[in-house]
């Protein structure tokens, strides 16, 4: 009896997620099938493949790409060398990663346009040493900058997790039985990491992926990805049945990519 | 000898340069809140008149009141809503808790721009059937609450897994009431993961930007949504001052939680 009077405390929280967790979504599902006149419609669907949008879609999923490899590539060697530190100094560099993530992104990436902008801080040094100025914003080098600053901590801290725990004798084990350098790190660090690679990976290309913000600041008016096209639709072309369909697909990116790392872990597990 | 020595500094080095990568906008942005010249680039001496214009400016100022004001409210109603919850989530038998946990974990997972837009179709739906209401300070405290709940459920359901359930009963036994057994056994256990949650809550709505996007309604904005608009007209120093303001802030209450925490592991 006691029990059961303890769980009718999860019941406000229970119409509370009804209300505003799964009640939001049936809209989106429904605004998202739904034509102008109320009737079911799979059009919104195929408007999302027409050639334009598939262009942004694809630049969207390239851009989250080319980031996540740039994370990977400068997060790798970073996690890798601090795992190898000693225990007090790698607790404070590990701290001096985690601090900027608690600053809000929107600030972080308004940040960048001080320093990228036409009078901003590089060009003020350019101009300081006489060469000529840079046009460093509106092209999606400063956007894959901007998320590339944004999301590298969540690149480190998975792959830190995972190398700190590498069992150090199987490192000393393949190089007692010979292995060179390279072979010690492709044979046995490497392969013993990709755990982390893997989440790395996910949490960075998920906010990649659906971010509309670096875009709209770094990228300018004309850098459209399917974050900006979903927050136009809804707060500038009012089509919310498009918008709707468009998030739809957003999710089955996400969960695509959420499956595809989970089959990777699985398979990676059973090796 | 030496070249490992040599590859050992080259590897503080790279450490070095990562971490230059990820400070160095945030130094630039605190130094020009303090730089005389408008011009960015330029120092024109040191100053605190960004400072006392953004005080001035009753825009920002309105937009830093709504946004400690839903922060406060959110992170108070998402730790009653998320600790009941929590309790009633513990004492539930096997498969009813792992859906309550999943659809917990749904506004954690989901992309924040789908939650925002859902949100926002859903309040203008309720407003359309209702023919009255608009967007503004209700539904971004509400669509504040949603997001922020979850996160208080996930910090308090470990301390809820660890109580010894006996004590409890052996309360209720002893003939005390169930309302003062449960605030004099189960909350003094669990106050640790309420307030970490808690502060959590507080520093992710503090935070949110995205979300609040959708969901502000005319006239009403927070500070993030301020900091937008004025972005995408190019730099001004007020909101390097906002910024650094909200950086101090965020990262005393981070401390304040980190404080918490090393007292629970002392303990």
């Amino acid at each position: 009896m006691r029990g059961r009077n303890i769980k009718k405390a999860a019941y406000p929280y229970i119409l509370w997620t009804a209300l505003f967790v799964i009640a939001p979504m049936f809209l989106v599902m429904a605004n998202a099938f739904s034509a102008a006149d109320g009737s079911f419609t799979t059009a919104n669907f195929a408007r999302a493949f027409e050639p334009i949008y598939l262009a942004v879609m694809w630049r969207s999923v390239e851009l989250a790409a080319v980031c996540t490899a740039i994370c990977l590539l400068l997060g790798y060697p970073a996690a890798y060398f601090i795992a190898r530190l000693r225990l007090k100094s790698r607790g404070a560099l590990l701290f001096l990663v985690i601090v900027p993530m608690w600053m809000n992104f929107l600030l972080r990436t308004y940040a960048w346009l001080t320093i990228l902008e036409k009078n901003g801080v590089i060009n003020s040094a350019l101009e300081f040493l006489g060469l000529p100025k840079l046009n460093l914003l509106y092209n999606s080098g400063a956007v894959v900058l901007g998320m590339v600053y944004n999301f590298l901590p969540f690149m480190i801290l998975p792959l830190y997790t995972v190398l700190e725990k590498t069992d150090g004798t199987l490192v000393e084990a393949a190089q007692d039985l010979g292995a060179s350098r390279a072979g010690v790190f492709f044979r046995v660090t490497l392969p013993l990491s990709l755990p982390g690679v893997l989440s790395g990976v996910t949490m960075v290309f998920m906010p990649a992926v659906t971010t509309f913000v670096e875009s709209n600041l770094l990228g300018g008016n004309h850098f459209i990805l399917i974050g900006n096209l979903i927050e136009q639709q809804f707060l500038t072309v009012y089509d919310w049945r498009f918008g709707s369909a468009l998030s739809v697909i957003l999710m089955l990116i996400i969960l695509i990519s959420m499956g595809a790392a989970e089959l990777a872990g699985g398979a990676g597990e059973e090796t | 000898m030496s070249g490992g020595r040599v590859s050992s500094i080259l590897k503080r080095v790279y450490v070095g340069l990562i971490l230059l990568f990820l400070y160095a906008p945030i130094i630039v942005l605190i130094v020009f809140s303090f730089n005389a010249s408008r011009s960015r680039g330029r120092w024109g001496g040191f100053t605190l008149s960004w400072y006392a214009e953004m005080f001035r400016d009753r825009q920002i100022m309105g937009a830093l009141w709504n946004t400690v004001a839903i922060a406060v409210l959110s992170a108070a109603l998402a730790g009653i809503l998320g600790t009941a919850s929590a309790i009633g989530i513990n004492a539930m038998k096997k498969i009813p808790r792992k859906i309550m946990l999943t659809a917990n974990n749904l506004p954690v997972l989901n992309p924040d721009i789908v939650t925002g837009v859902s949100l926002m179709i859903l309040f203008i739906f309720v407003f359309n059937t209702l023919r009255a209401g608009s967007l503004g300070f209700l539904t971004m405290l509400l669509a504040h609450v949603a997001f922020n709940a979850p996160y208080v459920i996930l910090s308090v359901l470990p301390k809820l897994s660890g109580l010894d359930p006996n004590m409890y009963e052996a309360a209720l036994d002893l003939g005390c009431r169930p309302a003062p057994a449960f605030f004099k056994v189960i909350l003094p256990e669990i106050s640790q993961g309420i307030i970490s949650g808690v502060v959590l809550a507080f520093t992710l709505s503090i935070d949110d930007f995205v979300i609040s996007f959708f969901t502000k309604g005319p006239g009403f904005s927070n500070l993030s949504i301020i900091v937008y608009s004025m972005a995408r007209r190019g730099v001004n120093p007020k909101i390097n001052a906002v910024s650094t303001l909200i950086f101090v802030t965020v990262m005393l209450l981070l401390a304040l939680v980190n404080k918490l925490n090393g007292e629970k592991l002392k303990s």
